[in-house]
């Protein structure tokens, strides 16, 4: 008993010790609330771990689909920054006034469809997706990557697929192809990437396939908007590109 | 007669927050109302994408209520009256998609009922019947986290009703089924219907766990909750007569339910 107090003692005051040995430029500083599309879940994760140690800002983060999170700034939500997945919601953003300064895109993106890894309907491109006895996962046609999916099918010219499940963002419909729930999903190419060897990606042509463009800004209402200004510029610093580019985004 | 004079010593503070209780609740209602575009009301309602949200609603909702009282009544029964070993388990395992987030009752109902499911694939080999994406999948996803709500119910009536009426019913004479269906359910009748409207109500403002199992299909799976988390990101004033009109279907069938029947409500 009372050597796992003085253990927890020992913990404690390791812990506390290292917290104060770490030299930071504004360690009393609240982390910075940054919004970010759902596809950027990993490679911003990184982003904000690769900031922690380069300048001691702390992040915290909030990803859904790009709008959703529109909606939620709109509602009032304390962001301080906003990356989103296509440049029309973060326009709707723009003229609702809650962008500060102009927004610059930061990252591209491309589109795969993603099947499990035994791809049981033997998928090869979109036309497979539309054929009977196929079950789809796309995302809603509100959220980018639900709206580019469905461009794409329409420059492959292919019916969007009849019964196809209106996942709520990017995430969830590489969910649904995880679990092997669905037999194809579109997702961005980053996506398959991060998911590993749980899903198969399916490349989509050229011809048919969308860039979609990653707009970042700082937003007004953002409470430090130093530290969300720092954020931005670190994204599109050289640290921050290396970062984006691991994770196989574009640069523009 | 009793006389319903000024009630004695009544603790101001207690009707004080009485009232800032009943203003929280209210007070999203009033600003939901208040802000609702209602020249848009009609036209939002009667479109073909909404009325065949609102009819799945109506309709799996209810069948997840029939299923929730077919399985949850034995259910409640066996956990009220029998003794076994490993009971008090049961019981709490059997409640705890009340306070499982939908979202994990969800994937726990992919893993199990799935295509790739423990039991999902064994169905779709035999039957053929798959879950996902299919309105008998909304309706085992409304029914797993609506019908612990009328067991819950059930259960702790069973518990109070005086056992010596039905030891007499049997002394008469009564055989067990019919103790249970002469004595025994007409005493927790009242718990029965509320529990039944518990459940109802619950499956009809499922989101999480369908979204998970059943997934997102236009006038498939997509009941009205769904439609109004989606319709708030294009067309919020869309969204918000839905909810006007979530809050009225609820409001009628509770309003109805207790004025007549359900006097434990």
């Amino acid at each position: 008993m009372h050597r796992r107090h003085v253990l927890a003692l020992l913990v404690a005051a390791t812990t506390f010790g290292m917290g104060g040995a770490i030299p930071s430029a504004r360690a009393e500083g609240a982390p910075i609330p940054v919004f970010a599309a759902a596809s950027l879940t990993e490679v911003f994760r990184a982003m904000g771990d690769a900031l922690q140690r380069a300048q001691g800002v702390a992040t915290t983060f909030n990803f859904a689909s790009s709008s959703t999170l529109v909606q939620q700034i709109q509602q009032g939500a304390d962001a301080a920054v906003f990356a989103a997945a296509d440049e029309t919601t973060m326009g709707a953003l723009v003229k609702s006034g809650h962008v500060a300064g102009a927004p610059a895109v930061f990252a591209l993106n491309r589109l795969m469809i993603a099947v499990p890894p035994d791809n049981p309907q033997h998928v090869v491109s979109l036309e497979d997706l539309a054929k009977p006895g196929v079950q789809v996962a796309l995302a809603a046609p509100s959220v980018p990557v639900g709206r580019y999916a469905r461009e794409a099918f329409a420059k492959a010219k292919v019916a969007v697929p009849t019964g196809a499940s209106e996942e709520l963002d990017v995430k969830a419909v590489l969910t649904k192809v995880t679990l092997g729930e669905v037999d194809a999903g579109v997702v961005y190419t980053t996506d398959v990437r991060a998911a590993g060897n749980r899903v198969l990606g399916i490349a989509i042509p050229d011809e048919h396939n969308v860039i979609a463009r990653y707009p970042i800004a700082v937003l007004r209402d953002a409470k430090d908007a130093k530290a969300a200004r720092a954020f931005v510029d670190f994204v599109s610093s050289p640290t921050g590109r290396d970062v984006l580019a691991g994770a196989g985004f574009g640069l523009p | 007669m009793i006389a319903r004079g000024p009630s004695p010593a009544v603790p101001r503070l207690l009707v004080v927050l009485a009232l800032v209780g009943a203003a929280f609740v209210l007070l999203p209602f009033l600003a939901l109302v208040w802000r609702t575009p209602w020249d848009q009301a009609w036209s939002e309602i009667t479109t073909p994408e909404v009325a065949a949200a609102l009819r799945l609603s109506l309709a799996c909702s209810l069948a997840a209520t029939v299923l929730s009282v077919v399985l949850g009544l034995p259910l409640a029964w066996v956990q009220a009256r029998l003794e076994f070993p490993g009971r008090a388990l049961l019981r709490g395992l059997t409640t705890l998609p009340v306070i499982l987030p939908p979202v994990v009752g969800g994937v726990a109902l992919l893993l199990a009922f799935g295509r790739r499911g423990v039991l999902g694939q064994w169905l779709d080999a035999t039957t053929g019947v798959r879950l996902p994406f299919t309105g008998l999948g909304v309706v085992v996803a409304e029914t797993f986290v609506a019908m612990p709500f009328f067991v819950l119910t059930l259960e702790s009536a069973l518990r109070s009703v005086d056992t010596r009426l039905e030891d007499a019913a049997r002394s008469l004479g009564a055989s067990p089924w019919t103790v249970l269906r002469r004595v025994t359910l007409p005493l927790v009748r009242p718990a029965l219907l509320a529990g039944a409207v518990l459940a109802w109500a619950r499956a009809l403002g499922e989101f999480g766990a369908t979204i998970t199992f059943a997934g997102n299909v236009p006038g498939k799976t997509q009941t009205l909750p769904l439609a109004v988390y989606l319709a708030l990101e294009t067309r919020p004033e869309g969204a918000m007569v839905l909810s006007v009109l979530m809050v009225a279907v609820s409001l009628a069938v509770l309003i109805g339910l207790r004025r007549q029947w359900v006097r434990a409500l």
